[in-house]
């Protein structure tokens, strides 16, 4: 008799796993039915610098995962058996042989539409944006995105953006119209896509850039660092950016800011930004150290995930079980993730390898791992 | 130690392959054939690279950018000389070295 798939199995026997992704290679976490005990398994592909693993939530079983080492170039690894063997893309991502641009890794990988279950993207650093239509396989450029003659102007060059690299991120696919894209830069901002990504323009109203003149206000070259839908409702987008927490419904095209209700003590800034799978209005975010330098630890060596569940306009801090003080960690932008699940897993992974997990939406968290590599990315998923 | 056919003839290179690229290989050392077209021709770095990558797809963009350049970390030896032109000849009988040199944690 064949196994059920998560999505025909009873909810109450489902678990969840955990990709965690790492800059020396790949883990996974896997939960008994009550989310209580979690057994660690790996390193799989130990050494090499894992910037994303994602399984495809389309079928359940399939996993992508784009991955380089110190010496060798980029790649991405496609598994169809659950992680149990993993095969190299045999073209990767890479930019066109006249453009003069390498890709130094890429970052981010997204499912495509259900309606297309072969169709994969790729965001890379430098900027790029790449589709696969065999799986993971094969991928070509975008050229819409990559070849566009305002692409230099939107993002700068490849040597500007953030301390590791410019990076193409936060690919979202609009779950009714396959060919409605969004994506994010840092540098660059958001830039929407109505055709599949061969005609893009930005999205950036309304939100600062601290870093840029103001007058007049840029359209674009900002610094989003994740943007999410809101769960159920995709007219609704979430972004964690350099300079503020920020909703936009559309078809409005001017962002609103979320983040100025945050304690100032606390501040406006972070990674990660998290929307809950079924309420709209909820959502998380872990705010990071963004002032005199820069730190991005946690503010005051006290970590806290922040929940609003009125679309931004109040936050709870939520904090039980997370370190009280000399806790000086950060979260990456692909490290925070839920489960989906009711209620609501959430998960975050540290820059010093531990994993942190809670099962009742953030009240209550509790560590289960410890002493991984830097995590790069927390991926969870029922199963 | 250059191999004929009725048709072309291929020079063979000695390719020591450093750890971080023997996932691709299964060993530390492999020899390559690379096709000779005229005499006045001589193989290339370029060609055996080429060559490695038909046995073992995938293993020439780990080592060579989507430019043609040698990425940063890795080093070539031709014989006892280093370079970075994948343009460099390398004669039949020749060893190409490849060195996959980073420092820090």
């Amino acid at each position: 008799m064949a196994k059920s798939s998560a999505a025909t199995r009873p909810a109450a026997t489902r678990r969840t796993r955990l990709l965690v992704a790492t800059r020396k290679g790949l883990w996974t976490l896997t939960s008994d039915v009550a989310r209580n005990g979690w057994r660690l398994a790996g390193p799989q592909f130990l050494g090499h610098t894992i910037h994303h693993a994602v399984v495809d939530p389309r079928n359940g079983k399939t996993m992508l995962m784009a991955a380089r080492t110190g010496h060798l170039g980029p790649t991405v690894f496609r598994s169809t058996d659950n992680g149990r063997t993993w095969k190299e893309a045999t073209r990767p991502p890479a930019f066109a042989a006249d453009s003069g641009r390498v890709v130094d890794h890429t970052f981010w990988l997204t499912p495509g539409h259900a309606s297309e279950p072969s169709t994969w993207y790729a965001g890379t650093s430098p900027q790029g944006l790449f589709r696969s239509n065999d799986g993971g396989a094969t991928w070509e450029g975008v050229n819409g995105f990559n070849a566009h003659p305002q692409r230099k102007t939107w993002c700068g060059g490849d040597q500007d953006g953030t301390p590791d690299g410019a990076k193409l991120h936060s690919i979202l696919v609009d779950p009714r119209d396959a060919a409605h894209l969004y994506i994010a830069m840092s540098s660059g901002g958001v830039f929407e896509s109505p055709d599949g990504g061969e005609h893009w323009w930005p999205l950036n109203k309304g939100v600062r850039a601290d870093f840029l003149p103001e007058n007049p206000p840029p359209e674009f070259g900002h610094d989003p660092h994740c943007v999410q839908f809101a769960g159920g409702l995709p007219d609704r987008l979430y972004q964690q950016n350099h300079c503020g927490i920020y909703r936009l419904d559309r078809p409005n095209d001017v962002w609103q800011d979320i983040g100025a209700n945050m304690p100032k003590s606390v501040g406006y800034v972070g990674f990660p930004i998290a929307a809950h799978p079924r309420d709209p209005d909820t959502l998380w975010v872990l705010p990071m150290d963004g002032t005199t330098v820069w730190p991005r630890t946690s503010p005051g060596g006290r970590p806290a995930v922040y929940r609003s569940r009125d679309g931004g306009r109040t936050w709870k801090r939520q904090d039980q079980g997370l370190p009280k003080s000399q806790s000086w960690w950060t979260v990456k932008r692909q490290a925070m993730s839920l489960d989906g699940r009711d209620p609501t897993g959430l998960y975050f992974g540290t820059t010093s390898g531990e994993v942190w997990a809670s099962r009742d939406e953030g009240r209550s968290f509790r560590s289960i791992a410890r002493h991984l590599p830097e995590i790069y990315s927390v991926e969870a998923t029922s199963i | 130690m250059t191999a004929t056919t009725s048709h072309e003839a291929a020079a063979v290179v000695r390719v020591r392959i450093p750890s971080p690229l023997r996932s691709y290989t299964g060993e530390s050392e492999v020899l390559v054939a690379v096709p000779v077209l005229a005499p006045e021709l001589p193989p290339t770095v370029s060609g055996v690279l080429a060559a490695l990558n038909v046995n073992y797809p995938g293993i020439r963009f780990r080592m060579v950018d989507e430019q043609g350049n040698v990425r940063p970390h890795i080093k070539l030896f031709v014989d006892s000389d280093v370079t970075r032109d994948l343009a460099s000849p390398i004669p039949s009988g020749a060893t190409l070295m490849i060195v996959a040199a980073l420092s820090g944690g």
